[in-house]
Formats: C-alpha cells, sequence, structure tokens
C-alpha cells in the first residue's frame, strides 16, 4: 500500500518486512490450517465409513447414500427450506417496512429502534426459552385467547409436528428484523434527498417511488442483506435446542443439530461429516454467486 | 445576510407585501398533528413496538410470580404478590444434573471465558488488521481473503479438525480451549473491522513516523492504538455480546464443569426431571441475557455501528 513498503525488490525477501509477518501469524494459521485444511480435512474424511474415531477407510460415497436415505436429515432438509424461505421474505419484508417507517421523520426514533433492535443482543438460547413459555399451551397465548371466550382456539406450534417449524419461524424474527431494519434503514439513508424531490414534483404516489425508484437503487443493501440472513439460516442450531430440542419427535430437526447429534452423540463421524459437507455446499450455493457479481464481474467491467 | 436585511429596512410596506407574495408560500406549511399518515405511521410502529416488547415483559412479569399464581393466572397479568425468591433460586440453588448450585456457576464460567477470550481475540486481530493496512507484504490478502471467506463456512465443518487440534495440543475441554475457539472464530470480522480502520486513518502520520525511525511496534502503540479508541469498543462490543451468547462452541470444547451461562440455563430449562418451575426458569433466562442487554442499553449507538461493521462483511 504505502510507497515504503511497495519498494520490496530486494535480495532479502523473507526478511524484509519480518515484524509484520510474525504479527500475520496467527492470521495466517488461522487461515490455512483451520478454515482450509479443516475444510479438506472434512469433506476427505466424509468419505470414509469412521466411527467413534476418524479412520482414513474409504467408503465412496456411502455416507452420502446413507445420509439422503435417513428420514431426520430428510426432514431436516425440508425444515432449513421452509425456515429460511420464509425467514427470508419475512424479514426482509418486514425489515424494509420498518426502516420506511422510521425513515418518515419521526419523533422518538432512537427509542422505536432501540426497542427494536434489543432482542438481537440476545442470545439464541434465550430468545428459545422465552418464546417457548409465550407459546406454552397451558399458560401461554393459547390459554390467553381461550380464557377471552374463544373456546376452540387453537395456537400451539411447539407441539404440532406439522407446524412447529414455524414456532421456530415467530422467534428468529422477533430476534432478527431489528437488525434487517437497521441495515434497511442505514441503505435508505444513502439515498439521495433529491431523487425524493423529484419524484413528489413528478406526483409519483410514495409507495410507487418506493418499488419503482428507492428498493432498485438499494439493490446493494438488499444483497449484502440476504447473503447475511441466508447465512445465519444454514447455521440455524441454538435456537432450535433450545425452544423444541429438535421436537416434537425429530418434526423440528435442522441439518447443524443433525451433524453435532452424529458427531458428539451418536458417535457416528462419517454421517457427521458428510452432513456438514452438505451444509458447506448449501452456504457455498448461496456465496459463490453473490461473490461473482459482488467481485469477479466488477473486476471485468473495471 | 447583512446586506438583505438592510435593504429590507428601506422598503416600502407596499414592496415587502408584493416580494412575500411573488417569493411564494414560505415557513412552516400548517399541518394536524393527527394526519391520517401519522396515525398510521405512530400506530404500526406502536402495535410494532409492543410486539418487540411483549417477551420481555412477560420474562419479568413471570419471574415475579410463585408457582401458584402462575397455574391459575394468565401470563400477561402482572404479579399479585411480588417474590424475589425464583431469581435468588435461579442464582444460587436451580438444578442441572446433580449440581444443585444455580446458576452463578455458569454466570462466573462465563466471565472466565469473556474476558480472556475478548481481549486475545481484540489484541490478535488488532495487529493483524495493523500489519494488513499498513505493512503489506507478499501473500497477505491471499490469506486475508480466505479468512474472510472462511467467516461464511458453517462452524459445523471445522469443528471436529479443530476438536482434533486442541487435543493434539492438550487443551481439549478446557476454559483455554474455548478461548482459542473464540479467537479464531472472532479472528475474521475482527480483522476486518480493523483492517479498514487503520486503512482510512492518514497515511502521513505512518509515513512521518517511519521517517522518524519508528518501526511496526512502536507506531503500533504510539500512534494506531491512541488513535483507534472507537473501534476498540465497538469491536469489544461486538465480542462480548458475541462469546457471551455463543452456545456452540461452548458445549463442543469443554467440559460440564466449564460450562457458560447459556448452555447450563438450557440445561436448566430443558432438564426433563422434576417439576418445571416456570418462575425460577424465567429468573434464570433474564440473569443470562442481562450481560448483553446491559452492552446493548450503554453502548447505543456504538453497537449500532458494530453491527453494522459486522453484518457488511467484505
Amino acid at each position: 500500500m504505502t510507497a515504503l513498503t511497495r519498494g520490496s525488490v530486494r535480495p532479502n525477501q523473507w526478511l524484509r518486512n519480518l515484524n509484520a509477518k510474525i504479527a500475520s501469524i496467527p492470521m495466517i494459521l488461522t487461515a490455512v490450517v483451520i478454515f482450509l485444511g479443516g475444510t479438506i480435512w472434512t469433506v476427505v474424511y466424509s468419505f470414509t465409513n469412521s466411527k467413534l474415531l476418524p479412520r482414513l477407510s474409504f467408503v465412496g460415497l456411502d455416507q452420502y447414500e446413507r445420509l439422503w436415505a435417513a428420514p431426520r436429515w430428510i426432514i431436516s432438509i425440508q425444515n432449513l427450506a421452509v425456515y429460511g424461505f420464509f425467514s427470508l421474505v419475512f424479514s426482509l419484508v418486514i425489515g424494509f417496512v420498518l426502516a420506511a417507517l422510521m425513515d418518515q421523520k419521526i419523533r422518538f426514533e432512537n427509542t422505536f429502534r432501540t426497542i427494536m433492535l434489543y432482542p438481537f443482543a440476545l442470545s439464541f438460547i434465550v430468545t428459545g426459552l422465552v418464546w417457548q413459555w409465550l407459546l406454552n399451551p397451558q399458560f401461554g397465548i393459547q390459554s390467553i385467547v381461550r380464557s377471552l371466550g374463544w373456546t376452540s382456539f387453537s395456537f400451539d406450534p411447539l407441539y404440532d409436528a406439522d407446524i412447529v417449524i414455524y414456532g421456530i419461524l415467530i422467534a428468529a424474527l422477533w430476534q432478527g428484523t431489528g437488525l434487517v431494519m437497521c441495515l434497511m434503514l442505514a441503505g435508505l439513508r444513502g439515498i439521495d434527498e433529491d431523487i425524493w424531490k423529484a419524484a413528489r414534483v413528478d406526483g409519483i404516489p410514495m409507495w410507487k417511488t418506493y418499488v419503482l425508484i428507492i428498493i432498485p437503487m438499494m439493490r446493494g443493501v438488499f444483497i449484502t442483506t440476504l447473503v447475511i440472513i441466508a447465512s445465519g439460516i444454514v447455521k440455524v442450531y441454538d435456537l432450535v435446542v433450545a425452544q423444541t430440542s429438535g421436537g416434537p419427535g425429530i418434526a423440528s430437526e435442522v441439518p447443524a443439530k443433525y451433524v453435532y447429534d452424529y458427531m458428539f452423540q451418536a458417535q457416528n463421524l462419517g454421517q457427521g461429516f458428510a452432513a456438514s459437507t452438505m451444509m458447506l455446499i448449501t452456504v457455498a450455493i448461496i456465496i459463490v454467486p453473490w461473490a461473482y457479481l459482488e467481485f469477479g464481474g466488477g473486476r471485468k467491467r473495471g | 445576510m447583512d446586506n438583505m436585511f438592510a435593504s429590507n429596512n428601506t422598503l416600502t410596506a407596499y414592496e415587502k407585501e408584493t416580494r412575500r407574495i411573488e417569493a411564494g408560500p414560505s415557513g412552516r406549511k400548517p399541518r394536524r398533528r393527527l394526519s391520517r399518515r401519522n396515525i398510521i405511521v405512530y400506530g404500526t410502529l406502536i402495535v410494532v413496538a409492543l410486539y418487540y416488547l411483549l417477551p420481555l415483559y412477560v420474562m419479568i412479569v413471570t419471574s415475579l410470580k410463585g408457582m401458584p399464581e402462575i397455574r391459575v393466572g394468565n401470563i400477561f397479568a402482572p404479579p399479585l404478590e411480588i417474590t424475589f425468591e425464583p431469581w435468588v433460586k435461579a442464582w444460587a440453588e436451580a438444578c442441572t444434573g446433580l449440581n444443585c448450585d444455580g446458576l452463578s456457576r455458569g454466570f462466573w464460567n462465563s466471565v472466565r471465558i469473556t474476558v480472556p477470550s475478548v481481549i486475545i481475540s481484540i489484541a490478535v486481530a488488532s495487529v493483524n488488521g495493523y500489519a494488513l493496512a499498513n505493512w503489506r507484504f507478499k501473500g497477505a490478502e491471499l490469506f486475508f481473503t480466505i479468512l474472510v471467506v472462511g467467516a461464511f463456512i458453517p462452524y459445523q465443518v471445522m469443528i471436529y479438525p479443530i476438536v482434533i487440534v486442541l487435543r493434539e495440543m492438550g487443551v481439549y475441554g478446557t476454559l483455554t480451549g474455548l478461548v482459542i475457539v473464540h479467537t479464531i472464530f472472532g479472528m475474521p470480522i475482527l480483522t476486518l473491522l480493523f483492517r479498514n480502520y487503520f486503512a482510512g486513518l492518514p497515511e502521513e502520520l505512518f509515513k512521518a513516523a517511519r521517517v522518524d525511525g519508528a518501526g511496526f511496534w512502536t507506531i503500533y502503540f504510539k500512534i494506531m492504538l491512541p488513535m483507534s479508541l472507537p473501534i476498540f469498543v465497538v469491536a469489544m462490543i461486538l465480542q462480548v455480546t458475541g462469546i457471551w451468547n455463543d452456545f456452540l462452541f461452548g458445549v463442543v470444547f469443554t467440559r460440564p464443569e466449564y460450562y457458560p451461562m447459556t448452555v447450563q440455563l438450557n440445561n436448566i430449562v430443558n432438564s426433563v426431571q422434576g417439576v418445571k418451575e416456570y418462575n425460577v426458569n424465567m429468573a434464570a433466562t433474564i440473569l443470562t441475557g442481562a450481560v448483553p442487554l446491559v452492552v446493548y442499553f450503554v453502548s447505543g449507538r456504538l453497537f449500532v455501528r458494530g453491527i453494522a461493521a459486522g453484518a457488511v462483511k467484505g
């Protein structure tokens, strides 16, 4: 970067800038040994039949065949798909609408923001346990509505295998939409005031200005938010553990929990490695196109 | 400005009036305080705010009730008789497995995990970021790219190799091991944060120090560090809340006697044995959430800045 360090055409290449190299050892080790090495290690061992201990006896794609034949994995994937889809859609829509409301030059903006964002400071464990209590059919929301006179009212997502994932979704949205709102608000604040004036002069209604002008202009913010939410979705684990422990039965299992249980509980490492490799592939499907658009495409243009 | 006032004074009343009319309406538009638009905007925001506050309210209310009152009453009702017994019980008596010494053990474990993890991860990452911003060497960008891309890899992929590495080092299951893990996983975002911050500082400062003969560490400690207090505070907020709220690493990399507060909380609330004491559970939940909440409310805008920095990776 600097002129001084750039003149690096000297014979003793390795000793130059030695302090910086020594200081970067933790970063280099983390990047190469843990992130790169660890990932490759896991992928390689996912082709073995490791049980209690990792062993290098290759069995081809056996672990993957077993994985995709396991009902629990299929349910995990279905849950992740449903949870991921609704989580993305609702986070983006709610987050944007809230940000648009907050952008109306309102009073008490700080108070509203503080209230909407505080759940994000809480852990998924705390979030899960609170919503477990609120959704408790015996004491929670269901019993309140029933006591108001609507005795046939039924809302017990955590005990109904068909809708349990939506119970988790409610808690996740409570925890995470504040963050999306904040990111969107920052995006809205970055838009030139003149755009609004021009739209008003042309007599374009406000909602139309948002949909046709502002949202397309905020493409970058939307994509960044999307990537953040999406990579968070794939990792979802604590919330499920706290709120339902995967139940009722196996109805709310997710891939991250499958990995943990097979690696550390069932002593079936090979299955755990195969499942975690599938998670890696899922993330790659999200990240690679984004990285390409964001960095690769830009380089071509430039 | 002065000129205008001066000429204004000499104008006749008639001229003033014509100018005023020609200039068009001025000043604030008279607006009814309760316009329809305002009602919709504030109404929605208040309803949303209530939705966000509801769980916190229910948590607090439940934790102050006795169990008999919970069984008959509704969860939104304020306590008829306030009792702090659930809090005492959650802190000092709640059972996980065979231990019945409450959440206090988890709290102190979390403190013993969080404090060194925050300090070490920030120290390591700030020096990394500094080297990347000011002392670039060949290949540095490549390692940094791997690091940032690695931040998106699910932890589950890297957990087992780390278990092996820690076991080889002889620190698997100890607090030291967990501190190392937090340092590793805090590194991508923190390094990015510090690199961008240091790169934004005026380059002349660095050059001048170099001309004066200052080396790598002198410049770091004497110039960069004193100039970067805000970013250190942002990093601290990010790390304290992140590490305190961690669950997965706590479960995987420590033994039960070192379990952090989140893990112990989950074990207390979701234990299958015994009668469920919802008031104790809620008191324990608030206690666990208290530290990040305090950090959040005290830090205010800096917290927002931290998560914005944390969120906008790359």
